[in-house]
């Protein structure tokens, strides 16, 4: 099999080492050879974020480049933008509905970009959904990237079950159901 | 398995007792997976130095022993390191020294191989997360049949990508017996001089060794080019040109060169691709074969296969970026260094700065802090201003550094202030952790990395028996208290120490009952809140503003802000 390309990009503290997790983990679980990518230290705090996940029968990089992804996970519409380069032409483009201003926007040295899903529809394959708002619904507002998560799974060739299992063996004991929860929320968007 | 994990269970499968470290991204990892492994003394040290001295001395008793840091870690260690490089080992012992290419996390973009070199200590490094298992274990084999402390290279990309490892038992391997041994153990002038002589053999025999060890291979393909290249930016080769012949280096320093020749030989367009500096490149070109290196492939920054690609076949990527705003990193929500910041600025102070998160008090919109050097530089590099310039120059001038920073070097700076008579005022910004690398103990947290509690160094009684007679407390919460403490302090004629307590917002245990809340029918707009930069506000469209209860943790600071009691701070 030809080797996979999905990326996760955010806002450093989003989450997107735990949903990485779980995505690494769904690979290992069917079998294949998996490369996770991502960064620690000082791009943690409220900086850009990005992490790659490349799986097939033999992978030797550990990075996703420009024009390559299959999938990319964006928690955050900025993010999006920042990163849908890296997609392949007609690439599926997960994004969460939400605007975090980075610093020049509040400084007002930048303008935070109008219009970018639907800009960037005309591209790639975008499916977005304002997780955060359903988040709260649900009474936990950090497993916002677990629904998100749920959204992409859609759009990957991996059974619910399959998921659901994972997710069990990733998260934190006490967090399990909520989790789960979450997942089927954005599964069934 | 993370790289970083990798390596240490590397380590606790090669039988190592001994573990010594301070925590620098890209290897805190290293040591924080050590730690689940009970067979094996782990520690946070103060620093890099005291770390390698730790690892020296339990290589000496007779034990397999490590340390890890980042590579400027190496600077600060590299004093015991020359030394160590003649004295050999008893017990095995390794250096894990982690590289930044393309400064995810540093000060600089320094290569460890250079030093390596300088040192005459020999260099290893794996390309992935298996081979970082595995070589650990092969480093201990190499340091005690060549009698070296041996040095593994690795890069942020390679400590920080996951991959599959297959793990295996550990070695049981029993404590070497310690003999008292002068001429090997005590640098002194004579018997360093015939130590010398030793390294200069040991490097000479491991380079011809080099040809048999199993981290050099050679991978025999199409002739027509061919790749020298080694840790990650070997995986870039395979991803772009599968089928090229390859020699893939494990050992870097010193360089198996007969093995390069045959090699060379072979190929008719041979490439050197290696991160950082041309250290294969250039003593290939000593060797007189013709190669092409940094004239086609960057010093700067991390490579990629993309980069390889545009190279060889000239093809760029189809798709294009698209201009967007920066997202650089900040200080987070309810952090202390930010409330810290902003009495500062607000009295125009300027602020020699340290290494750690407050160093993001450099940029917009805080802009408080006019240097960041090394670690704990802060503190000397204030004194040096006020030896140039006179007493008066300083006051309007602080230095700031974090409590794990003070404790790592900042320490001597301050004794040499005392010392040598200065004025200045220092604040350690004592968030209780070592924030920026995510949250490690340190001397006065009171808790090893081991988990034991254990005695909290007094940073407080620590200044006062250096002879500091005003060392003064304050929250870093507290504007009025900090206004009146920074004033007071810096109009001194004498060093002087203010401590601004606060735990970092993101330490574990805490709880935030409160929650900041905006009462626009008070606010007159004058955007008075925003201005210390908190990421939980937002200004409104009709000026007034908003604040995200999912990030506050009512620290507070913006209701201090607030000349209009516009902000109130309510149970959550």
């Amino acid at each position: 099999m030809e080797t996979k390309n999905i990326m996760i990009v955010g806002v450093g503290g989003q989450g997107t080492l735990l949903t990485s997790r779980i995505l690494g983990g769904i690979m290992l679980s069917a079998g294949y050879d998996v490369k996770l990518s991502e960064v620690h230290g000082m791009a943690q705090r409220g900086g850009s974020v990005v992490t790659y996940v490349r799986y097939g029968d033999k992978v030797a990089e550990p990075i996703v480049e420009e024009g390559c992804a299959d999938v990319l996970i964006a928690f955050e519409r900025l993010e999006a933008l920042r990163y849908a380069h890296f997609l392949k032409k007609n690439g599926v483009l997960i994004v969460n509905d939400q605007r975090i201003d980075p610093m020049p926007v509040v400084t007002g040295a930048a303008e935070y970009p109008e219009n970018i899903i639907e800009n960037l529809s005309k591209d790639y394959k975008v499916y977005s959904i304002d997780a955060q708002s359903e988040a709260l619904k649900m009474g936990n507002a950090k497993v916002f990237n677990i629904i998100v998560l749920g959204l992409a799974a859609k759009h990957m060739d991996f059974s619910k079950e399959q998921w659901l299992k994972v997710i069990e063996e990733t998260v934190p004991p006490k967090t399990i159901e909520i989790n789960k929860a979450a997942f089927i929320k954005g599964f069934e968007f | 398995m993370l790289g970083n994990a990798a390596i240490a269970r590397g380590a606790y499968e090669a039988g190592v007792k001994v573990s010594a470290a301070y925590p620098g991204t890209p290897s805190t990892e290293i040591s924080e997976n050590l730690v689940n492994y009970k067979e094996i003394y782990c520690e946070w040290s103060p620093n890099e130095k005291v770390a390698c001295e730790v690892a020296i001395g339990a290589s000496m008793a007779g034990v397999r022993s490590m340390c890890s840091m980042k590579h400027v870690g190496l600077n600060v260690a590299s004093d015991p390191l020359y030394s160590v490089s003649y004295i050999g080992v008893n017990g095995g012992m390794v250096l894990v020294v982690a590289d930044d290419p393309g400064l995810y996390s540093s000060q600089n973009e320094q290569d460890t191989r250079m030093i390596g070199r300088a040192s005459m200590v020999p260099v290893i490094e794996p390309s992935d997360s298996q081979e970082a298992k595995d070589y650990i274990k092969y480093a201990f084999e190499l340091s005690e049949k060549y009698d070296t402390p041996v040095i593994m290279r690795t890069t942020t990309r390679l400590g920080h990508s996951q991959g599959l490892v297959t793990l295996e038992e550990r070695q049981e391997i029993p404590d070497k017996p310690y003999e008292k041994n002068i001429q090997k153990n005590v640098m002194m002038p004579g018997m360093a001089k015939k130590r010398h002589v030793f390294v200069e053999e040991r490097l000479k025999k491991m380079a011809e060794d080099g040809a048999s060890m199993p981290i050099n291979r050679i991978e025999w393909g199409d002739k027509k080019i061919g790749f020298i290249t080694s840790g990650i930016a070997y995986q870039y080769v395979k991803e772009v040109c599968p089928d090229a012949s390859v020699l893939k280096l494990g050992l870097l320093n010193p360089l198996p060169k007969t093995m390069i020749a045959d090699f060379a030989k072979e190929i008719e367009t041979l490439y050197i691709f290696e991160e950082l500096e041309p250290v294969i490149e250039e003593q290939v070109r000593a060797m007189g074969i013709k190669c092409i290196g940094k004239e086609a492939f960057t010093i700067q920054g991390e490579y990629s296969a993309n980069m390889l690609r545009k190279v060889l076949k000239g093809s760029e990527p189809e798709t294009k970026a698209a201009e967007v705003p920066a997202r650089p990193p900040i200080l987070c929500p309810g952090c202390p260094h930010r409330s810290v910041y902003t009495a500062l600025k607000n009295l125009k102070i300027h602020a020699a700065g340290d290494i750690g998160c407050y160093t993001l008090g450099a940029v917009a919109p805080l802009n408080v802090v006019d240097t960041a050097v090394c670690m704990g530089s802060s503190i000397s590099t204030l004194h040096g201003m006020e030896k140039a310039k006179g007493k008066d120059y300083v006051k309007n001038w602080v230095a700031v550094i974090g409590d794990s920073t003070f404790l790592h070097t900042g320490v001597n700076s301050l004794m040499n202030m005392v010392y040598n008579k200065a004025t200045g005022t220092v604040m350690i910004l004592d968030n209780s952790t070592t924030g920026m690398t995510g949250h490690q103990d340190h001397a006065a947290t009171g808790k090893t990395l081991m988990g034991e509690p254990t005695y909290a160094i007094d940073i407080y009684n620590l200044c006062k028996s250096m002879g500091i007679e005003h060392v003064v407390e304050v929250s870093s919460f507290d504007q009025v208290a900090l206004t009146k403490a920074i004033k007071e302090e810096t109009a001194r004629d004498e060093v002087s120490v203010i401590i601004c307590q606060a735990p970092c917002a993101l330490l574990k245990g805490q709880k935030f009952p409160n929650v900041c809340k905006p009462l626009p029918e008070k606010c007159k707009k004058c955007g008075a809140c925003l201005k210390p930069g908190c990421p939980a506000l937002t200004k409104n469209a009709d000026g007034t503003v908003s604040i995200d209860v999912t990030m506050c943790n009512g620290c507070g600071l913006c209701k201090q802000m607030c000349k209009f009691d516009a902000i109130e701070c309510v149970e959550r």
